[in-house]
């Protein structure tokens, strides 16, 4: 070959080229996460600084369109707190069973159904599961219970288990699938029923995926918008019992985005910043706490 | 077995059961729910068809035209940028602190809530960078939301190509590069396929952080100006009606085809994934 090695050398800075854009990209999403970081707290955090932290988040009057107008979202914090624990206690035994069944019970075609199911519930776009919410379980609640809308905790607290149903059941079904095979056998040769075994010795030994999934489930309902928005009522009131409308930090800011002034809308990124340190609590937790013992081999 | 013991596990799976009944009862009651209403709503005028409130036009055809452009964009944007990274975490990198941190960052991507990015996505793209409500605001915005997905399913597919393939290119003395290109990327192809399938899925779905970068303006974008108008998509389309004109005919034949598209495109991306992992599927689930 003429010239070979001049062209190898073209070949290899040619090549090492190619890698570094490649690692460009890989580190495009590091770039990507300081930059939302960056704008979101940029803007967000002076407007909390002016209204003054406490005052803006324990403070539990939301007035931002009043001649003097006052900026508490404590009412707001609470809703999406109740909201995320409703999720959670009836989305989590749902969920487990469900994983169980998945993973240690399901004859095949039950299998594939259930598995096909939660594919859908999960791809479902989430203004359907609000629209959804908005005809049929919003009347229902107005209807069967004292509530003169039916809009509030309680709905949105039933939209959210089922949205939290995929994340829960898919990282629990992979957990359970991960736990050693002898245990099981070992377990069941000595005696214990299939039960006996899958709740004394496989749950425990999944306990870690399961808390996982438990915990991406509280991330997945808290920052939900648009199913909340159209079940929750908008009305940001203190939360005292289920039957209340309620306005989660969410639904507040996609709500009011729409008409804020621009103090208003900057404290809008004021509630997206107490909303972002919300994620990046639950991340910690994930990646402190639960993921240690799950890391993928 | 004692008869307690006997009891609690009767108990127990009867709760398993009930449980896993009620998932798919709900799907299926949310399904037939609104299908049943929406799919008398769905004719070849409402599909094909303008939408002008003052004309009394009902039609959908900008928000398709609106949701296409808007998935394509985001598409060319992301896959080329999610692919190389995944190119670059399964076959360069060797695991130490810069691929833990990469790692973090896909996983932080995957958590941000979808409103945050809409905040995000108004503040600089639309705003910052001064491009307005238009298609292109909402793909860049989108194009970030969707990395993670992209970057984890190719790396699946990656760490799936048979290592035998790479060591015989490699030892026919093919370059690392040709054997990426040439090799182990046509093999990963199908998986390649589902991540774009299912970038495609949350795209179409989002709809918080779309309607503050793309708007919701319900028009067909003119020719020249595609990628800076503002378009409408569906889900932003069913949003508007159902909330803001409470137009429930349009609201329920808009979640009819919505749905219809998303039972699409899983069915597709679960016939990809079998010939890449065999036996798994792989549908819009989370992506940790």
């Amino acid at each position: 070959m003429n010239g070979c090695i001049s062209g190898n050398k073209r070949k290899f800075t040619y090549e090492k080229a190619i890698e570094l854009i490649f690692a460009l990209s890989a580190f495009m999403m590091i770039i990507s996460v300081a930059v939302i970081c960056f704008y979101i707290f940029i803007e967000g955090v002076p407007p909390i600084l002016k209204i003054g932290i406490s005052n803006f988040l324990f403070g539990t009057r939301w007035a931002p369109t009043f001649k003097e107008p006052s900026y508490g979202i404590l009412p707001m914090i609470l809703a999406s707190l109740f909201g995320m624990l409703g999720a959670i206690i009836v989305g989590v035994p749902i969920g487990i069973f469900t994983a169980i069944m998945l993973a240690e019970m399901a004859p095949k075609r039950i299998y594939g159904l259930l598995k096909a199911a939660i594919e859908l519930l999960a791809g479902i776009p989430s203004v359907v599961y609000g629209f959804f919410g908005l005809t049929v379980i919003v009347p229902f609640i107005r209807t069967h219970f004292k509530s003169p809308t039916g809009t509030g905790l309680l709905a949105m607290i039933i939209i959210l288990s089922v949205m939290v149903l995929p994340t829960i059941v898919n990282i629990s079904e992979t957990a359970l699938r991960a736990v050693p095979k002898e245990y099981k056998e070992g377990s069941l040769a000595l005696g214990a029923s299939k039960m006996e075994t899958v709740f004394k010795v496989m749950v425990p030994a999944a306990k870690s995926g399961i808390l996982s999934s438990v915990v991406l489930g509280m991330g997945r309902a808290i920052g939900e918008t648009m199913a909340v928005i159209m079940v929750c009522g908008n009305i940001p009131n203190m939360p005292k019992s289920l039957l209340d409308t309620v306005s989660p930090m969410t639904a507040t800011i996609a709500k009011d985005m729409s008409y804020a002034g621009p103090f208003h809308q900057s404290v809008l990124f004021g509630i997206g910043v107490v909303l972002f340190v919300f994620i990046i609590f639950l991340n910690l937790i994930l990646n402190f706490v639960v993921r240690k013992s799950l890391d993928r081999k | 077995m004692s008869k307690r013991r006997k009891l609690t596990d009767l108990i127990l799976k009867v709760l398993i059961w009930l449980f896993s009944l009620i998932t798919v009862g709900f799907l299926a009651g949310m399904v037939i729910y609104i299908v049943s209403r929406g799919i008398s709503g769905i004719s070849w005028e409402f599909i094909t068809g303008n939408y002008n409130l003052y004309k009394g036009e009902t039609g959908i055809l900008p928000m398709i035209v609106g949701t296409l452009l808007l998935i394509f964009t985001t598409i060319i944007i992301a896959v080329p940028v999610g692919v190389f990274a995944a190119i670059y975490l399964t076959e360069y990198a060797k695991q130490g602190l810069f691929v833990k941190i990469i790692r973090f960052g896909t996983e932080s991507l995957a958590g941000i809530p979808s409103i945050i990015y809409g905040l995000f996505g108004y503040i600089f793209f639309k705003n910052t960078l001064n491009l307005g409500f238009s298609v292109m605001s909402g793909a860049l915005t989108l194009s970030i939301m969707v990395l993670p997905i992209i970057v984890r399913t190719t790396e699946e597919a990656l760490l799936s190509v048979d290592p035998g393939y790479r060591e015989g290119s490699l030892a026919l003395g093919a370059t690392r590069l040709q054997t990426i290109f040439k090799v182990v990327l046509p093999s990963a192809m199908p998986g390649i396929l589902t991540a774009v399938i299912l970038s495609m899925g949350r795209v179409i779905g989002e709809t918080a952080a779309v309607i503050y970068t793309v708007g919701s303006v319900a028009r067909i974008p003119a020719f020249d100006k595609l990628l800076t108008s503002s378009v409408r998509t569906l889900s932003v389309h069913l949003y508007m009606v159902a909330l803001e004109e409470a137009d429930f005919v349009s609201a329920f034949a808009t979640g009819t085809i919505l749905m219809i598209i998303i039972a699409a495109l899983n069915f597709a991306a679960n016939r990809l994934t079998r010939r890449f992992i065999n036996g798994r599927t792989k549908g819009l689930g989370p992506t940790i």
